[in-house]
């Protein structure tokens, strides 16, 4: 008899064992087993700060739709097969925005500015760009990146980054020096209309067995006078009615830049700019006719995911690319969640 | 009255490579939407890939449940235990076709392809829609923490029937017919 209830003990115990332990792999896996030290669930718990705007992005969230048309020139057909770069227009639907969380900052207050297009309406042809003003990223990975953003936290106390923390961030990490160069040079121009966009990270163009790694930016053909924005300063919306004043008048154009890097540069390193000598291709123009409202355009529903890419056109291992997808898909999937409830963007 | 005790070969041969394939799945959707890793990509496109894989699979299984005779369950389950078997029975195929179908409809609500390991491409069957994505994200989500509820306790009565009861249940679906040949010893 005791023989008989140990061993029914025992193949209690193996059931409990099979299910309870498939049971915690599922638990865990859900709960960051596997996983590096941040999840794209952190980064934007992060970004909401504990106080999400319902509804909109939760990184730049201020913004406005555009369209308009990619005009190709054919100039890159050689590199890629992707119909997109074949001569001809293809439509997008865009968007410019600013850096930060907060749906109604001032345009003038952001240090980063942003062009995203989503061009071509075939769903397996399209492709998506996320340009910022910088050139470079400051560090090479998304758990970098969460440190970063740690580090520059504005103190409750002094509203301010904390110096030390600042410090101690920048001393672990030298390959933010191009981003720090970048910074130290630059200032803000007086219109999105007069900004270069990068893409930051670097991308493969395919034609066949060929492959060759690139960076582009949009460049702006209306040339920038100097001297910053001149019109009213305490507008919240300054540089918007200013874009908006000016495609009343014409389109905003901006040529499509490719640089072709060499064997010498690393194209899975996003911290580092590529020298001026490399070889670059217009690809053609982008042209923007229009823009509205972010709440009323069809910018609003899309997810600006830098790997949507056509065919002809592939993905690096640049960590921090790979991040930018699945913190943007985190973004979006509580957005879209507010969305169907009907909570925020008012 | 059902005449046999075994599922045919070809509903075992789904039953197990479901499985196999559905686990992998769920703990690949899990791990996915979370990493910041190079793996995502690759990781989030065998997912497609399998998902649709998983919808023709539950196709033909469902196929072959409708066209072949089952085994019943011995007449020594209770019958409150055999209408909670037929109902979580059809809770697990109704999941094994909500999964890749909202998972499809999403990214179709989204604007995104469905690539089949770069051999097709499924066409966008949903207008592009924010409020619709929101719907059936969330739906994809809570069916998978469905499933993975039912899986457990599937496999929870499958192993008390195959370790506990010794009633054949158990080897109606593994094929391994011990408790025939041999007799517990205890």
């Amino acid at each position: 008899m005791a023989q008989q209830s140990s061993s029914l003990a025992l193949r209690y115990g193996i059931i409990a064992v099979a299910v309870g332990g498939l049971a915690l792999l599922f638990y865990g896996v859900a709960n960051g087993l596997g996983q590096g030290r941040v999840t794209a669930q952190q980064f934007v718990d992060f970004q909401e700060g504990g106080n999400p705007h319902l509804g909109f992005r939760r990184a730049h969230a201020k913004g406005f739709c555009l369209a308009g048309e990619f005009v190709a020139n054919g100039e890159l057909s050689a590199y890629s097969s992707a119909t997109i770069f074949q001569p001809g227009a293809t439509p997008f639907v865009g968007r410019i925005s600013i850096g930060g969380g907060n749906p109604t900052a001032p345009d003038l207050a952001s240090g980063v500015r942003s062009l995203a297009l989503s061009i071509g309406d075939k769903a397996n042809l399209r492709w998506q760009t996320a340009m910022n003003t910088p050139p470079v990223m400051p560090v090479r990975t998304g758990q970098a990146f969460f440190e970063q953003m740690n580090a520059f936290r504005p103190d409750p106390e002094t509203g301010r980054p904390n110096p030390e923390r600042v410090a101690a961030f920048l001393a672990a990490h030298p390959e933010t020096q191009a981003a720090r160069e970048w910074q130290a040079s630059y200032t803000a121009t007086e219109s999105y209309a007069t900004e270069t966009y990068n893409s930051i990270n670097a991308f493969y163009l395919v034609n066949g067995r060929q492959r060759q790694a690139v960076r582009w930016a949009a460049v702006p053909q209306a040339e920038s006078h100097g001297r910053g924005f001149e019109g009213d300063r305490d507008d919240p919306n300054a540089l918007q009615n200013e874009f908006m004043a000016r495609l009343d008048v014409a389109p905003v154009v901006y040529d499509l830049v490719f640089t072709l890097a060499t064997d010498a540069d690393d194209e899975n390193d996003p911290t580092v700019r590529w020298p001026a000598d490399r070889q670059q291709i217009v690809a053609g123009q982008i042209v923007i006719h229009s823009a509205t409202d972010q709440s009323e355009g069809l910018c609003n529903g899309i997810n600006f995911d830098p790997l949507v890419l056509p065919p002809g056109m592939a993905a690096t291992n640049d960590q921090i690319l790979q991040a930018r997808s699945s913190v943007y898909a985190e973004s979006y999937r509580r957005r879209a969640r507010e969305h169907f409830y009907q909570q925020g963007m008012e | 009255m059902s005449t046999i005790t075994t599922y045919s070969l070809a509903a075992r041969i789904i039953h197990w490579a479901m499985a196999l394939l559905l686990i992998s799945l769920l703990l690949a959707g899990l791990a996915m939407v979370q990493s910041l890793e190079p793996w995502h990509l690759t990781l989030l496109s065998l997912h497609k890939s399998f998902g649709v894989m998983a919808l023709l699979l539950a196709i033909i299984r469902l196929a072959l449940r409708l066209s072949q005779q089952q085994p019943d369950l011995p007449a020594s389950v209770p019958h409150w235990q055999q209408r909670i078997a037929q109902l979580s029975h059809f809770f697990l195929y109704a999941a094994m076709f909500a999964m890749p179908l909202s998972g499809y409809l999403m990214q179709s609500a989204a604007g995104r392809p469905v690539s089949v390991f770069g051999w097709f491409t499924l066409p966008n069957i949903t207008p592009i829609s924010m409020e619709l994505y929101g719907f059936l994200r969330e739906m994809h989500a809570l069916i998978a923490w469905g499933l993975i509820l039912l899986v457990l306790v599937h496999i929870g009565a499958a192993l008390h029937h195959g370790l506990i009861k010794r009633d054949g249940v158990l080897e109606s679906m593994t094929g391994l017919n011990f408790s025939k040949e041999q007799k517990p010893k205890d």
